[in-house]
């Protein structure tokens, strides 16, 4: 099925989110819609799936014009959409996931559990999934979830399927099979349209590329073009895509974390037996897909999540027992991973988020009486340093664009005298530009003598940033390694190969992306 | 489609990991050892020596009559009171072992020990102890509860908190026994109930989806206005002419031959007016339906990821409007209980909290609407054990036995009696 | 508070001037203004209040037995009646222009002063709760707990004058906090709800009571009634204005407890942690705040004026405890500080509205007959309007202010979708955008 969009318009209020898009998908095509964070990717793919209603423009598919109510319309004319977020109810089964919505029933109202678990087990075996029809979403890994939103997607005849971020949470080598599963479709027909803001997949996975900034289709582009060429249309100037950086000079380590395990509400093993120690003057990444334990490393550091066993010190001061309060005024900087649920208090002004764990200490308060001339006067003072783009700082932090609201996080953790930075996803939905500047901060620090220690799930940003390497995997350490090591062998110690065991892997099977790196760096030679 | 052929770092001493690090969880073999610890140092201790506890069984139109059971007080509750010592041994056994227990012990221990205290609490009053009387008081002491309760499932497996049960009951038995009283009929009164409750549903609902009140803060309103607007027609129109407006009357029992005749379940069960069995088939078929049908699938869609649930075509806010005036009318029809299910004229504020407590009875039955069902069963127990109590004499105040249904709840909702987990989007408004 | 549902806009209001003409924009400002979305809620609630007086009274159904022959008679009835249920309503409420002497028109005032303590104090109680994030449904419980220890130190114990009087007061506020601070500490340490857990304590403190009315060593009665002996006359909150008013010094306290709980909500360190708690509970832990700590502090001071609220009444007006003692105090307190919008100086003004319309509606029931519950229809009735301003704007044909997420449903779907004119604050990240409104909501969760 041939997709088409002309002129599609929406605006938010006095925001225009799309403006005026042209897209056109051919059928059995993959169609990678490239744009950084906030560029408007999501907002479209909506309106295809019938969520938005666009203000002005026309859908077309097949050449015939469709107008889409709700996303059942969308389903019935063939369109299927994996979320980045999954859509999925984490307390149902896979088969009732798969049909909600689409009940097969027998009288009565009642559903045909036999004819729905059928179902899903036929789209399974084409495929070659394996996914159980009975198991609890819940209990899935997250790799499993996205197959069952595939299945989800299949099973209503889709023809055009949009997959928005898909490869976020996939390791390299799950992202090989995602790609291998596309391929098969792509065989069979289907048109897929591909969100991402990440250059390297593009160019492996997509025929072709449309590029959109701010809203606007900028350009497109096809699989032969150049990293360096794709970055710049996406980011509408010159971009270095690494950050310029000194060599680490480490010193002593000053974080040690010993035999660290921690335990879950539910009683699981989040944490097993984990050692690691930041060196002052060094980024220590911690590498791993998400939910291999390093959020909660992370909190555990802050003290958030208590540990089972095992011992966090710093500068050779145990902090067992000190609460988050107590490690935060010992000198302990944190960026948390979810800057808008734990990072920022939307309803709360851009003042109040600067002191948010400094209010009770000297001189924003003098025993309980808070100095409210005093934050304001170094709210003004910081957020001109970190460059935040505000209005007063008497605004609702929440009228701050992501990246600005990121700053004031900085802003606040660096107006500290640190002792030691942990920084969580410090990029995690942030703009180019952002995310330069955040690079560029965590190394100034950094360069100060502060140990760094930054978690992130994206391996662009481990590899920009780091001295070493710490590579998580269900709550373990698989490994710490050099700053130097390859992808594919980052990507496989991230589902549990120890190092040399991946070293060895990786050279003799290339990943279909690290194949199209090795040739565009050919090329650019 | 699982990665290739790969050694991973399987976790193999993982599960030893847990089983070193889980906490060994006291909460319970320590509850235990206090009931146990009660029971024996309270019933079988204080029961006065030599004197008897006499519990009756039996009614009159039974197929046949069961003799009145006498037993010796003091060495019956020291056996039931040392049984209870094992079971609550077991308990801490099972927690040193990081092992559960079984559903039947809780259970087993929940009936031994009302059993010891019953023993204790008829010692030496020469009054035997009607059982019958104490279940079918339970059975009516339930009823609006479970209806409240079933109310109260089907609004917040859709995603609406429902505070407003209370006022449902108490619309339903207005308008049951002033449309009753109008039309001299207790079934008009009886139709009529659903739609009170209903429109206290939609007014709900329509705060919530349409204005995203806050759901809680609704219900406690809508509970005001239904006190006010009934109190005050009560106080107006129906005691100007209360023979129009507010003459009593009564739904008919209407015993089912034969079941209605087996000893104690038969009383107590089958000789009911038709607002008890539709109770029963509303239980019956909600618990089906709920969880096997396609209403119930996207009920539950809706109430755990709305968002999910639209992204496949179903609208979210429709759905939520129409199962919340649906469980209205259901929580309507059992407020209809209290006028002409039970043959009395509307009182003012006559529903005197039982909304709360069905409430109450959902979330220990945990969202659930057999678990409701046996949570309000449990209240009506015993409030009816405190009311018969209460006229035989006991040493216990019947105050402190009506506390009972609300402590329990308290000790629910802390967790003491597992995890209790609603709806997940369970008071959040959808806004696409 | 999500219930006030009253959007910060980003727009700037110079381009809407140039926009749109002066007297809209005016329009506008008004329909935004919380104040005026108040006064006509209390007007809408009025003419339901009047619908329902007039559908009830024998008089005005009687004309409209030959409505079609003499139309007339039925509105000049109707009138005559909402004239007389108000104007009583209004005089037992503030200034009675009919009554004998000076002192008895300026009475109703004052006793509209009266019975607002309770209100103000439970009121701010419920307030602080919701400030951060916690819907205490338990002020009845509270109140009931802090009149109880209020009135047990008042009778039982023989003090000096000043003391007397503050040790009782206190006890109040350790009642209510006692109470509060049982869902507090359940919440902060299992997480149980506190709605469920407050309402459940309300049951058990009226249980509680009832008990210990029957037991004489709690009494000091010497009755088999169930009540307690009076509270002697050194613990009794001193009177204003001499005999003849009741009016007592619990309004003082209630003026200070307003004052107290600004500072302590929009000045204090403990204030600031309320707040977090109650706007983003996950980044407040983040930040060092101990959450389990704030949420059993939030229900232990809202208990304490719960609490203080319930001494006030028993040691300014009641002076004997009996099993209805609370009234139903604790519920209105919710709506008071809805009302009140959970600050300080709107609950407080919110808490003289409410003592208003009941000392009004006792007048109102004795002189025209009209009972005294339709004073609880025009409270719900106000709380619900107000918790929803879109409805009373449309109710008055006031135009929409910006950013309000009225039928944004209706709107997407419509085919000809016209350019929205609402500012989406904060909307420079597309992807985010749909989100944003989410943040307005469920704080309460």
């Amino acid at each position: 099925m041939k997709l088409e969009l002309k002129g599609v318009t929406k605006r938010f209020g006095t925001f225009t989110a799309n403006d005026q898009i042209d897209l056109s998908v051919e059928p059995g095509e993959i169609h990678a819609l490239l744009g950084e964070n906030g560029a408007g990717k999501s907002t479209l793919m909506n309106i295809i799936y019938g969520l938005y209603h666009p203000n002005e423009g026309q859908i077309l598919l097949d050449g015939r014009e469709v107008s889409f109510d709700g996303p059942g319309d969308a389903v019935e004319a063939g369109i299927g959409m994996v979320h980045q977020h999954f859509m999925l109810v984490p307390v149902f089964t896979v088969t009732e996931s798969v049909m909600l919505g689409y009940e097969p029933t027998k009288g009565a109202g009642l559903i045909d559990f036999a004819t729905a678990g059928k179902r899903v087990t036929d789209i399974s075996a084409r495929f070659g999934f394996d996914v159980d029809p009975d198991a609890y979403i819940e209990h899935l890994p997250v790799g499993a979830q996205q197959r069952v939103e595939i299945i989800k997607a299949l099973s209503r005849d889709a023809k055009i399927l949009i997959l928005d971020e898909p490869t976020a949470v996939l390791t390299p080598q799950e992202t090989d099979e995602l790609i291998t599963i596309m391929g098969q479709l792509k065989a069979a027909g289907t048109s897929i349209v591909f969100i991402t803001h990440k250059l390297r997949e593009v160019r492996a996975i997509a025929d072709r590329i449309t590029v959109i900034r701010r809203g606007r289709v900028v350009g497109e582009a096809t699989a032969a073009s150049t990293e360096t060429e794709l970055a710049s249309l996406m980011v509408g100037r010159e971009v270095s895509l690494t950050t310029d950086k000194e060599d680490a000079a480490p010193g002593d380590d000053a974080l040690q974390v010993q035999n660290l395990s921690v335990i879950d509400a539910s009683g699981h093993v989040v944490l097993d037996d984990i050692s690691l120690s930041v060196r002052r003057g060094e980024v220590l990444a911690v590498a791993g897909v998400d939910g291999n334990g390093q959020t909660e490393l992370a909190q555990a550091i802050l003290g958030t999540r208590a540990a089972a066993s095992g011992r966090i010190a710093l500068d050779g001061s145990d902090w067992s027992k000190l609460n988050v309060k107590e490690r935060l005024n010992s000198g302990l900087g944190f960026v948390p991973e979810d800057r808008s649920t734990d990072g920022v208090i939307a309803g709360f002004s851009i003042t109040e988020n600067f002191v948010l764990d400094m209010y009770d200490q000297p001189p924003y308060a003098n025993g309980m009486a808070m100095k409210p001339s005093v934050m304001r006067a170094a709210a003004v003072e910081q957020t001109d340093r970190f460059d935040v783009r505000l209005g007063t700082v008497d605004d609702p932090v929440s009228t701050l664009s992501g990246g600005n609201q990121q700053k004031v996080v900085l802003a606040r953790e660096m107006s500290r005298d640190l002792k030691v930075l942990v920084a969580s996803q410090p990029t995690r939905g942030l703009d180019v530009g952002s995310i330069e500047f955040v690079h560029r901060t965590i190394i100034e620090e950094r360069d100060k003598g502060t140990p760094c220690m930054i978690v992130s799930t994206e391996l662009d940003e481990v590899s920009n940033l780091a001295d070493r390497i710490a590579v998580m995997y269900r709550g373990r350490i698989v490994g710490i390694v050099g700053a130097d090591t390859p992808r594919d062998v980052l990507g496989l110690m991230m589902a549990g190969v120890p190092a040399e065991e991946a070293a060895s892997q990786a050279a003799a099977h290339k990943t279909t992306l690290s194949e199209a790196d090795e040739v565009a760096e050919e090329e650019e030679l | 489609m699982s990665a290739e052929t790969q050694t991973t770092v399987e976790a193999a001493p993982r599960e030893q990991a847990e089983a070193r690090l889980r906490p060994i969880r006291w909460k319970f073999p320590i509850t235990y050892a206090i009931l146990a610890l009660i029971s024996l140092a309270v019933f079988a201790l204080l029961a006065p020596a030599e004197s008897q506890t006499q519990f009756r069984l039996a009614t009159s139109t039974d197929f046949f009559t069961i003799p009145a059971i006498t037993v010796p007080s003091a060495p019956t509750a020291w056996v039931l009171g040392l049984a209870l010592a094992v079971l609550a041994a077991l308990a801490l056994l099972r927690a040193v072992q990081r092992r559960r227990l079984g559903v039947w012990h809780p259970i087993v221990f929940g009936a031994l020990f009302v059993l010891a205290f019953l023993v204790w609490a008829g010692a030496g009053r020469g009054a035997v102890i009607p059982l019958v009387t104490v279940l079918t008081g339970a059975l009516a002491l339930s009823v609006p509860l479970i209806f409240g309760a079933m109310c109260g499932v089907v609004g917040e497996r859709s995603g609406i908190i429902n505070i407003a049960i209370e006022g449902q009951l108490l619309a339903g038995a207005f308008l049951a026994a002033v449309a009753a009283s109008l039309f001299t009929s207790a079934y008009v009164g009886l139709i009529a109930a659903p739609f009170a409750g209903a429109a206290v549903g939609a007014l709900l609902v329509w705060f919530s989806v349409k204005y995203h009140v806050n759901q809680i803060i609704v219900g406690v309103v809508l509970n005001v206005l239904v006190i006010g607007l009934t109190s005050f027609l009560y106080s107006t129109v129906l005691t100007q002419s209360p023979e129009i407006w507010n003459a009593r009357q009564q739904l008919p029992a209407l015993p089912i031959p034969i079941l209605s005749q087996i000893p104690i379940i038969g009383p107590v069960m089958f000789n009911q007016t038709i607002l008890v069995y539709l109770m029963y088939a509303i239980v019956i078929l909600l618990q089906i339906f709920v969880f096997k049908s396609r209403w119930g699938l996207r009920m539950r869609s809706v109430g755990e990821h709305p968002k999910a649930a639209d992204t496949v075509g179903i609208n979210v806010n429709r759905t939520r409007t129409i199962n919340t005036i649906f469980a209205g009318s259901i929580a309507g029809l059992g407020g209809a209980f209290f006028t002409v299910g039970q043959g009395l004229a509307f009182g003012q504020e006559m529903s005197a909290g039982q909304g709360f407590i069905a409430l109450a009875a959902m979330i220990l039955g945990r969202w659930n609407p057999v678990g409701a069902l046996c949570a309000a069963l449990l209240f009506g127990f015993s409030t009816s054990i405190g009311n018969v109590l209460s006229t035989i004499g006991t040493p216990v105040p019947s105050e402190m036995l009506l506390m009972i249904p609300y402590i329990i709840t308290i000790f629910a909702v802390a967790g003491f009696v597992g995890r209790v987990r609603p709806p997940a989007a369970e008071g959040v408004p959808y806004i696409k | 508070m999500s219930v006030q549902g009253a959007p910060g806009s980003t727009q700037p209001a110079a381009a809407l001037k140039d926009a749109e003409g002066r007297a809209h924009y005016a329009l506008r400002q008004l329909g935004q203004s919380s104040w005026l979305i108040s006064v006509l809620a209390v007007v809408v609630a009025l003419v339901v209040g009047a619908v329902l007086i007039l559908a009830a009274n024998p008089a005005v159904q009687s004309t409209l037995g030959y409505f079609f022959a003499q139309p007339g008679d039925f509105f000049a009835t109707s009138f005559q009646v909402i004239r007389d249920a108000y104007s009583a309503l209004f005089r037992g409420a503030v200034f009675d222009w009919q009554a004998p002497n000076a002192q008895r028109s300026i009475r109703p005032i004052t006793e509209t002063m009266v019975n607002s303590i309770p209100l103000i104090l439970a009121g701010l109680g419920i307030a602080i709760g919701f400030r951060s994030g916690m819907l205490n449904i338990g002020g009845q419980g509270q109140v009931i707990l802090g009149a109880s220890f209020a009135g047990f130190i008042g009778y039982a114990f023989g003090l000096p004058l000043g003391a007397h009087v503050l040790l009782a007061l206190a006890g109040g506020v350790l009642g209510g906090a006692i109470w509060g601070g049982i869902a507090g500490v359940l919440k902060a340490r299992t997480g149980a709800n506190e709605v469920i857990v407050t309402i459940m304590l309300n049951n058990i403190a009226l249980f509680l009571l009832a008990w210990l009315l029957r037991q004489q060593w709690f009494t000091q009665s010497g009755s088999n009634q169930p009540q307690s002996a009076p509270v002697d006359e050194s613990a009794r909150l001193f009177g204003l204005l001499g005999d003849g008013f009741r009016v007592h010094a619990g309004f003082l306290v209630a003026i200070l407890a307003t004052v107290f709980v600004w500072w302590l909500m929009e000045r204090s360190t403990l204030g600031f942690e309320f707040r977090a708690i109650g706007e983003n509970p996950q980044a407040a832990r983040t930040a060092g705040i101990s959450v389990g700590k704030a949420t059993a502090l939030v229900l232990i001071v809202g208990g304490a004026l719960c609490g203080l609220g319930g001494a006030a009444m028993l040691l300014g007006t009641e002076h004997r405890l009996t099993p209805g003692i609370a009234g139903t105090i604790g519920f209105d307190a919710i709506t008071v500080a809805l009302l009140g919008r959970s600050k300080p100086l709107g609950t407080f003004l919110a808490g003289l509205l409410f003592g208003g319309l009941t000392a009004g509606g006792v007048l109102m029931q004795a002189q025209t007959g009209t009972p005294i519950d339709i004073v609880l229809v025009l409270q719900s009735v106000i709380v619900l309007l107000i918790a929803a301003p879109p409805l009373v704007r449309a109710i008055f044909f006031l135009p929409r202010p910006d950013g309000e997420p009225r039928a944004r449903l209706r709107r997407r779907r419509s085919k000809t979708d016209p350019p929205r004119d609402d500012a989406d604050p904060g909307g420079q990240s597309t992807d985010q955008v749909p989100d944003e409104h989410h943040q307005e909501q469920g704080s309460h969760r």
